[in-house]
């Protein structure tokens, strides 16, 4: 892999990760991470959803005018969301009932229109798909691992419901390390989002402090000044 | 000059029309692709949630496809389902439709099996928003506490123990949560004051000639986007204002 495509892929999972860096897409990952099963459907829609308009964008970007890029980008998004709703309802329709309207929401998540913009649009349909996978799955590693904490710490299991994402075989997958009477109620509520969001975004900054006191062997560059991240006043 | 601007709106005006119908055409053809196996999903899940309530009667026909409408404040709502469970063609049971509409998080959506006696056979929530870890208990995926319906009928306890012990009757609150209980209790009771007066009407209505299938919605009225096709026109919302149905 050419230095360029690692570098993608770094961004996407830890250097510009949308969950903890860009601060994208907040309101699927506070709401929708009350559990891993849930975290998990909700990522794989999302990494399916930036893989394939980053691909969309990238491959129509020399016929796209810059006056109608945005109307475009969102026509785009949109279809691929209700596309990917659509599957979902007719092949993963207990998961599609518990993330309900959660999964036309991924329209709204910020951090797909950003990456339209900010990459797919300027790169080849490639680095493009490369670069919506590595940042769905930097994602969904955030909302999985928010996914996780909350899960142990409110109900005291792993995996519950599983069957929804894998069938009636999932059912076995789940883990109970303490009964849930004596769940932490915090951590399923919203608030419960926010700390374990704080928390990991906390543990991101320890390791990259780190990591910075000793010699990096690759070294990290600058965002590019037009990365929405850090000009979007308004996040969802 | 001017002929230039012109020609450039036009061709940026087309290529976005272009642009919108792939999309739709896109997406239209995604949803003639699945909408067979959509309408199956539902009618699925709206069979197995029916059959949760109807537990230990003997019935011989499929009540998802034998059902009708009803609108009632006593029920909550308005054009909510109510399905018939027959033997021999006669109704032996029905499924009604309620929505309790004081949750401490809005609406709480239920499903009510009755025998033809006011018995009830079962309930369940279909949907909620209660508090996870205190209001949900009303789930049966969570606690017994909505078996406890089970059996029970308008005489059984008197009407006036119809509420959670807290307001002086027979059900339990939860630790913590009595407003979810209450308003479950309080929907529970007044669909079976329902059944009571309009109970008989209603079991007569005839088998349907063909099928006529009613799903459950699976997003609040408001939000829910697609409707089955042959099923029924969304539900508009609760009444505005809570109905308080004393008995």
């Amino acid at each position: 892999m050419s230095a360029h495509r690692s570098e993608i892929v770094r961004a996407g999972l830890w250097t510009n990760n949308p969950g903890l860096v860009q601060l994208l897409g907040l309101c699927p990952l506070l709401a929708i991470s009350g559990t891993v099963v849930n975290s998990l459907g909700l990522g794989i829609a999302t990494i399916a959803t930036l893989v394939l308009s980053n691909s969309l964008v990238s491959l129509l970007r020399e016929h796209v005018r810059p006056e109608i890029r945005i109307p475009v980008y969102v026509l785009i998004i949109a279809s691929v969301v209700t596309v990917i709703e659509l599957v979902m309802n007719a092949w993963f329709h207990g998961l599609f009932l518990v993330l309900g309207i959660f999964i036309p929401l991924i329209v709204t998540n910020c951090a797909i229109i950003g990456r339209a913009e900010a990459f797919a649009s300027r790169n080849t349909v490639p680095d493009a798909a490369l670069d919506g996978l590595a940042m769905g799955v930097g994602f969904t590693a955030v909302l999985v691992a928010i996914g996780a904490l909350r899960e142990v710490v409110g109900q005291g299991s792993l995996f519950d419901n599983a069957h929804l994402l894998v069938g009636e075989w999932g059912r076995h997958l789940r883990i109970e390390i303490f009964p849930q009477e004596h769940g932490f109620l915090l951590a399923m509520l919203p608030p419960g989002a926010f700390l374990a969001m704080g928390l990991l975004i906390a543990l991101k900054n320890v390791i990259d402090a780190r990591l910075e006191g000793k010699p990096v062997a690759a070294s990290v560059e600058p965002e590019p000044a037009s990365e929405p991240g850090e000009r979007a006043p308004s996040r969802s | 000059m001017a002929r230039v601007v012109v020609r450039d709106i036009l061709i940026t005006t087309l290529l976005l029309g272009l642009f919108a119908a792939t999309g739709t055409g896109l997406v239209a053809w995604v949803h003639l692709a699945t909408s067979d196996r959509i309408t199956e999903n539902r009618l699925a899940m709206t069979r197995m949630r029916v059959t949760q309530v109807l537990e230990g009667l003997e019935y011989d026909n499929d009540p998802v496809v034998d059902a009708t409408t009803v609108s009632h404040p006593q029920l909550g709502g308005t054009g909510l389902p109510v399905w018939f469970a027959r033997r021999n063609d006669t109704v032996v049971g029905m499924v009604l439709s309620a929505i309790a509409p004081n949750g401490y998080a809005g609406p709480i959506h239920l499903l009510i099996g009755v025998d033809t006696q006011g018995q009830v056979l079962g309930v369940r929530v279909t949907q909620h928003r209660e508090t996870p870890g205190l209001g949900d208990d009303i789930e049966a995926d969570r606690s017994d506490w909505i078996h406890g319906f089970r059996s029970r009928a308008l005489g059984d306890p008197p009407i006036e123990a119809w509420r959670v012990r807290k307001d002086g009757g027979v059900f339990d609150q939860f630790t913590g949560a009595t407003v979810t209980p209450r308003a479950v209790v309080q929907a529970v009771r007044n669909a079976l004051v329902y059944v009571q007066e309009h109970g008989d009407a209603l079991q007569a209505t005839p088998p349907p000639d063909a099928d006529q299938a009613v799903v459950i919605e699976p997003l609040p009225p408001a939000e829910a986007e697609h409707v089955a096709p042959g099923g029924p026109p969304p539900v508009p919302g609760t009444p505005e204002g809570i109905i308080e149905v004393e008995p």
